[in-house]
């Protein structure tokens, strides 16, 4: 990282605490124990098929502040539970022609559920497709409810997706990426390095070349996606995945791709498979 | 009166220098990557780069530590300090800089202000829609004279 100078980092403090919230720098060396409890992987050695371009791999957790870090640290003081209350009750609510709930067919969310985020996106072997868990639960929706699909990044879809990725909270991420997934796989980590835009920027120049150092105010992470849906106290609300994506390649001064395009799902196993071995960490908290 | 011949002649020197203006398009470049011509036909002003490179057109900051600009917060991480710049480099070769910084480092991760085509899916600025061909380049000639001017008072103490 470049070293600022002395006068130049007392001008940042001495305007910082007066307008900005201090951008602390995280304590890198901080473990997240989840309700005293659950013990994450915020840090491992690298999937082999990221071919050495990362060292490392770390949970974006690790790259916010302290104060930040702290709010995943326990369910009574992270803002994303509110929304997985609402998704259970959700989860036992009849919607649809079939007169049925996800409860109906799937009973108890905590055991159904356990271990379903870690492997998403998955192959569909009767679909024929790789489906993200927004995927997978508009199809539950569509088919087995006779209810209506739940638009891709809307409030009622990312927090079922974050109540079932609550069930597997701890474990590791562990996405295949060989057999009929590959292709999806290739397109998507085709997309991470293309450079988008007017500013010309891949996912990789912010994400791989860049990762712990400032852009603007920003500390920028690996951009994982372990932690999905993450709370954001910017919007207050959980965002899942795709918007991230949005946001960033907007960030680009580009075009960027809709939610639920085949782009964005391909680029989705894409960067889940970076973080292969990371903890799911469902809601997790970020600025 | 005396205020209104002065209007009329800056007009003047206005109107002569856009038609000295070179297009993006047009831009050449020697083969270090330099722009040794001037690409609005008037010298820059150092007093309007600032704000150029704080947030908007040119967002420099974003990317570049600046110690002369120390009055603005939050200065990134991602290029090197441009502190000495003006010492490193000649005019030349900052207008090039900033103008298509690949024509200078391969593969730079800096964006090209001076450029309107070769992209991959532009966006009509940060709307996420697609953009309105023909693209405006992230900074105006003038604006790149503005920050190339400013680049040279950076001087190695
Ligand atoms: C111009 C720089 C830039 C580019 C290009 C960029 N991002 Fe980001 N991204 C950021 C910043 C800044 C943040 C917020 C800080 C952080 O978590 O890194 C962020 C955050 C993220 C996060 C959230 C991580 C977390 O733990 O909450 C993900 C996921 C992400 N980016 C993925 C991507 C992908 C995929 C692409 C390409 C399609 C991309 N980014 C392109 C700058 C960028
Ligand atoms: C998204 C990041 C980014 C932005 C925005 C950016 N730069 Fe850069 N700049 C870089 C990087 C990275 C380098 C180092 C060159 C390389 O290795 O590719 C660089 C190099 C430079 C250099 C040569 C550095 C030296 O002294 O050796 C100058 C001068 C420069 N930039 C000026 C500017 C100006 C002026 C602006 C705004 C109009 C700007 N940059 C915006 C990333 C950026």
């Amino acid at each position: 990282m470049t070293k600022r100078s002395g006068s130049k980092a007392l001008t940042w403090m001495a305007l910082s605490s007066v307008v900005f919230a201090a951008p602390a720098l995280a304590d890198e060396s901080a473990k997240l124990v989840v309700n005293d409890e659950i013990e994450m992987i915020t840090e491992t050695d690298a999937p082999a098929h990221l071919d050495g371009a990362l060292g490392t791999i770390r949970s974006g957790w690790t790259f916010r502040t302290s104060e930040t870090q702290v709010l995943q640290m326990d369910d009574f003081d992270n803002p994303g539970m509110i929304f997985v209350d609402q998704a259970l009750d959700q989860w036992n609510t009849v919607e649809g022609s079939a007169g049925k709930s996800c409860a109906s067919c799937h009973d108890d969310v905590e055991s159904s559920m356990a271990g379903v985020r870690a492997v998403y996106p998955k192959w569909n072997e009767e679909a024929e497709e790789v489906r993200t868990l927004v995927m997978q639960i508009n199809d539950c929706r569509e088919n087995q409810m006779g209810a209506e699909p739940l638009k891709y990044t809307s409030g009622k879809m990312t927090a079922m997706e974050a109540l079932i990725s609550v069930q597997s909270r701890g474990m590791p991420v562990d996405v295949a990426i060989d057999g009929p997934a590959q292709s999806t796989w290739e397109r998507g980590k085709d997309i991470y390095y293309t450079r988008f835009g007017q500013l010309d920027l891949s996912c990789a120049n912010c994400h791989e070349d860049n990762y712990d150092n400032m852009i603007r105010a920003d500390h920028l992470s690996q951009g994982q996606i372990n932690g999905f849906p993450v709370y954001r106290l910017k919007n207050t609300k959980l965002n899942n995945a795709h918007a991230r994506f949005k946001g960033c390649i907007r960030d680009t001064r580009a075009e960027t791709f809709k939610p639920g395009s085949d782009e964005f799902v391909a680029l989705e196993l894409y960067v889940a498979s970076r973080g292969n071995g990371l903890s799911v960490e469902a809601p997790s908290v970020r600025n | 009166m005396q205020l209104k011949k002065l209007t009329v002649a800056a007009m003047l020197i206005a109107g002569a220098a856009a038609a000295n203006e070179i297009a993006p398009a047009d831009v050449v470049f020697t083969e270090d990557g330099a722009i040794e011509a001037s690409l609005s036909g008037s010298p820059g002003v150092a007093e309007n780069a600032p704000e150029i490179m704080n947030k908007g057109a040119g967002n420099c900051i974003a990317c570049h530590q600046v110690t002369a600009l120390s009055d603005i917060p939050f200065h990134g991480e991602v290029g090197p300090s441009l502190d000495g710049a003006g010492s490193r480099w000649t005019e030349a070769e900052l207008r090039g800089l900033v103008a298509n910084a690949k024509m200078t480092f391969e593969g730079s991760m800096m964006p090209s202000f001076y450029k309107i085509d070769g992209f991959t899916r532009p966006g009509d600025a940060y709307t996420g829609k697609a953009a309105k061909l023909p693209l405006d380049p992230l900074l105006t000639a003038q604006q790149v004279e503005d920050v190339v001017a400013f680049l040279m008072t950076l001087k190695d103490q």
